[in-house]
């Protein structure tokens, strides 16, 4: 390669056609040919331009190129096929090679006649690539490490906001660069609602039915939510998954670091959890934080961050817990559901908390002594957190840089009690708007008397909607006196909406029974 | 049936213990011989016997010139030492299977850093005229057991020095002349290989040409960095120097490929020298191969090590180690006159086939057959030269000559070489 630079300085070549060569006899032959030849191209290239010359003549004499170098004494180059490099022309033409041999000599230079990128391949080409990174990330990925399995329970129940906490963890899952299974554990049963949500989310799920109905105070709804993470252990037990098990619950939000982080656990870890204690009273907010205490204590800590998590000394190593500071909170939490007040975390929430698999699993094999058997867990002894699964509590390994990272947050957010939404958020049979027939082009029609219908709403002047739904939906078990106090309000409301409906003009109207709208309250 | 039985167990052993070696997602094995073959250890395979040439053929030219140890041809120098310490070495001739003469004809550079290999024929002639009258070995074969490493541009024809100006191709006047006349019979380790050409002897071994290992250890980046770029190439598309027109340089095809694609954001190719090429390397799924003046290039060293697919353009080629890489199935082989298509050619392979490509290449044992490390590690280009070497034992009784049986015309080739050197 870099050779021939050198013979080019060594033998100084001249690009003439007067070729001394090889042979003596046919020397001058040779040069006078070369020399009428020359003459011949330098006036026609005056006329035509330099290139053209040498063209003229392949079209002219058009010999089949002959490039065998073993046929002294001519030149093998001329006439050379070669293609022209300027964009004029764009022809093709192709070297005559024998199909054994490469040949020495000059080649021509080949160009299709489009030579621009073609959509249809660059498209496939850039699928190749995405392909190729796919696979790199799958082998390299994660630190190289490789991936495990995630397997994510969440517990649910059917309520007005299922479907903004479920299509929250659904989409978070969704996004996970690991293979995912989640363990869905709905109290009351298998429902129908909450499989139409899940089954959307093109993971591996299973849909696991829990005899229970989720009570109605956050106390009890937590007991029973522990009882239905543990029913999903099982199933991790009986079906020998393996992964890493997190517990999503469903009205909390994830960050994709931290699917990334439990990838580096080895048997039980924990990570920081960010508690969003939120109540629904401004005020409430203000006063929690002014009153901030920190009490250094050997064993625990209680900060004012809203962290809940594991907690470290200098060398990296655990030796306590974070837990959220409940004390500005004493007294004005909430106890049901719909209590317009902050909810309050148990003092270590599950959802801190990752485990790999393998302990759940029967046979002992490499599991750590610090680790209880699973199958031998009663529950009905009060597990409160899952540090009640293991022997020693101080072998949990502290995840995302020693618990100095947040990872997930935690959040409790309900609608009221009273709330109610279509089954499935499909509003079915269609509304009826009743118009006023002096707004119509078609005769004079008198209102329609107000009749029984399945599904009703009101809308009035400036009150608030209330939405009505049909019998089949299931409900949140029913109140006390406070909430039919409640509910007064709005029957009051309509009251006066019927009132107002009454003379027919010229607003439109959604057409109402009130009388039915109160007995379905 | 003691024996079958116990046989059957060792086969199922054997069986089951290689399959649970390829179970590796990572790297794929070259399954069969192939893959095994690179692995082979040639000590007790064969003996070498390297002869003591006064240092003018080795020691002082290198000492004149050391950049004789970084250019691309070093490999000769560096197989010279690694055969000094090997344990394949043997100081009785008698028991030598192969004889080595450590001679460095491409270590005669011009003030540039480009090599002469003009006054070779004539270096080796007297070499051989050393060895031939101080030792009776060459005499019993006529040096059909003996082994040069040739790592010249076309191997052993060396060009001849020419003193008018001429219009011919340096290639063709390689041609011309052939394979020096004295190494007719003895194996050559070279790295050209171009089929049915004169200058590829049937029997010699091709090596890839010699890549600097540290560097290309020094430019390594994580593998999960992300491959982006589609087609890479770096490097001459016109040689204006030697062939301003074209046409001759790579024998159109690097114009080709400029011209076809120079507009095609797929194709990074361009002429720069860039100080990240290594890097890029990295980052591409096919690197470009093309031949230039001679089919070979020291890219296909480095598309192998950096995990590239390399990219074949050059017809009826012979690569390194050829039977013992299974090329066919880590690289692509584009023929010359399909430059033109080679968008279409590169998209249209199933993605199965690409992957299972870059797995073969991320194995281990194929980087390392293509570097010549320093010191020797198993595996490397020098074990493979010798695994060569012993796949062509033992040798055939006719090569031994009788008493006074000539073979080689010492007279022949042009009237330059017969000059001593």
């Amino acid at each position: 390669m870099k050779l021939s630079a050198l013979h080019q300085s060594y033998l100084n070549r001249r690009r003439s056609p007067l070729d001394s060569s090889v042979d003596a006899p046919s020397k001058s032959f040779l040069a006078v040919f070369w020399l009428v030849l020359h003459c011949l191209c330098c006036l026609i290239s005056l006329l035509l331009g330099f290139r053209f010359s040498r063209l003229v003549f392949f079209f002219l004499v058009s010999t089949p190129s002959s490039s065998n170098l073993y046929s002294p004494p001519f030149r093998p180059d001329l006439p050379p096929p070669r293609i022209d490099l300027t964009p004029s022309n764009a022809t093709t033409a192709e070297v005559k090679t024998s199909s054994s041999r490469v040949v020495v000599g000059r080649h021509g230079i080949l160009i299709r006649p489009w030579p621009h990128p073609d959509p249809v391949e660059v498209m496939k080409a850039h699928r190749i690539i995405e392909r190729v990174q796919r696979e790199q990330k799958a082998v390299f990925g994660a630190g190289g490490k490789g991936s495990r399995t995630v397997i994510a329970v969440t517990p649910t129940y059917v309520r007005t906001f299922q479907a903004l906490h479920l299509n929250g963890v659904m989409h978070s899952l969704m996004l996970v660069p690991y293979d995912v299974v989640w363990i869905v554990v709905e109290a009351g049963g298998v429902s129908n609602e909450t499989a139409s949500i899940v089954a959307k989310s093109g993971v591996r799920v299973i849909h696991v039915g829990f005899d229970q109905r989720m009570p109605n105070t956050w106390e009890d709804r937590g007991k029973v939510e522990v009882l239905m993470r543990l029913r999903a252990l099982r199933v991790v037990k009986e079906e020998k998954l393996d992964g890493v098990v997190m517990f999503a619950d469903d009205s909390n939000m994830h960050s994709m670091e931290f699917f990334d982080e439990i990838q580096n656990v080895k048997w039980f870890g924990a990570v920081s959890v960010g508690i969003l204690a939120h109540s629904g009273n401004a005020e409430e907010m203000v006063m929690s934080m002014d009153k901030r205490r920190e009490m250094v204590d050997e064993v625990e800590e209680r900060s004012s961050l809203p962290v809940q998590g594991p907690a470290c000394n200098a060398t990296d190593k655990l030796i306590g817990w974070h837990v959220f500071n409940t004390l500005p909170y004493a007294g004005k939490s909430a106890v049901y559901i719909d209590d317009v007040a902050a909810v309050l975390p148990q003092k270590l929430e599950w959802c801190g908390f990752v485990l790999n698999s393998r302990i759940l699993w029967d046979e002992a094999e490499s599991k750590p002594e610090w680790v209880k058997e699973f199958g031998l867990l009663n529950e009905n002894e009060g597990v409160e957190s899952p540090l009640s699964l293991l022997n020693d509590p101080s072998m949990v390994e502290p995840l995302g840089s020693c618990g100095r990272q947040v990872l997930l947050w935690w959040l409790r957010v309900e609608a009221r009690a009273d709330s109610k939404f279509p089954p499935g958020w499909v509003i079915d049979p269609p509304l009826e708007i009743t118009v006023a027939a002096k707004r119509t082009p078609w005769p004079d029609v008198p209102p329609e008397p107000p009749t029984k219908k399945k599904d009703q709403m009101s809308l009035s002047q400036g009150n608030n909607n209330v939405v009505v739904i049909p019998k089949q939906q299931q409900q949140q078990q029913q109140q006390q006196q406070q909430r039919s106090s409640k509910v007064r309000k709005p029957k009051r409301r309509s009251k006066r909406n019927k009132h107002e409906a009454k003379p027919t003009d010229t607003t439109t109207q959604v057409s109402s029974s009130t009388k039915h709208h109160q007995e379905r309250n | 049936m003691m024996n079958r039985s116990s046989l059957s167990t060792i086969l199922l052993f054997l069986f089951f213990s290689a399959s649970s070696a390829e179970h590796n997602a990572r790297t794929e094995r070259i399954s069969g011989s192939a893959g095994d073959v690179l692995e082979d250890n040639p000590v007790g395979r064969l003996k070498v016997y390297v002869y003591e040439l006064p240092s003018k053929y080795n020691k002082k030219l290198l000492q004149k010139d050391p950049r004789c140890l970084t250019h691309m041809f070093a490999a000769e120098i560096f197989m010279h030492r690694f055969l000094l310490s090997s344990p394949v070495r043997t100081r009785n001739p008698d028991e030598a299977d192969w004889f080595y003469t450590p001679i460095y004809p491409t270590c005669d550079l011009t003030p540039t850093g480009l090599p002469l290999p003009f006054k070779s024929p004539r270096m080796m002639r007297s070499a051989i005229q050393l060895i031939s009258s101080n030792w009776p070995y060459w005499n019993r074969t006529e040096g059909a057991d003996h082994f040069f490493v040739v790592p010249h541009d076309f191997g052993a024809c060396f060009h001849y020095q020419v003193e008018f100006n001429f219009d011919i191709k340096q290639e063709e006047k390689a041609i011309e002349r052939g394979i020096l006349p004295l190494l007719q019979r003895a194996t050559l380790v070279q790295t050209f290989g171009q089929r049915n050409h004169v200058c590829l002897d049937q029997g010699s071994i091709t090596i890839p040409p010699f890549a600097p290992p540290q560097k290309m250890q020094a430019h390594l980046i994580p593998p999960d960095i992300p491959r982006s770029i589609f087609v890479y190439f770096r490097g001459l598309f016109y040689d204006v120097n030697n062939d301003p027109e074209g046409g001759y340089y790579a024998r159109g095809a690097r114009a080709a490929v400029w011209e076809n694609f120079k507009n095609n954001p797929l194709f990074d190719i361009s002429t720069d020298h860039p100080t990240t090429y290594y890097e890029d390397m990295q980052r591409s799924i096919f690197c470009l191969c093309p031949l230039g003046w001679a089919p070979w290039s020291p890219r296909l060293v480095e598309a192998v090590v950096f995990g590239c697919i390399p990219v074949i353009i050059a017809d009826d080629i012979v690569l390194p180690f050829a039977d013992a890489i299974p090329w066919e199935e880590i690289g692509v082989f584009v023929a010359e006159k399909d430059v033109p298509k080679l968008d279409t050619i590169l998209t249209s392979i199933p993605t199965e086939v690409i992957l299972r490509k870059q797995r073969l290449l991320a194995n281990p044992s194929m980087k390392q057959a293509m570097l010549f490390p320093q010191p020797a590690q198993p595996g490397d280009s020098f074990h493979q030269i010798l695994n060569g070497l012993a796949r062509k034992l033992p040798h055939d009784r006719s090569i031994y000559l009788r008493e006074g049986e000539k073979v080689l015309n010492w007279t022949a080739g042009p009237v330059g070489d017969l000059k001593p050197w």
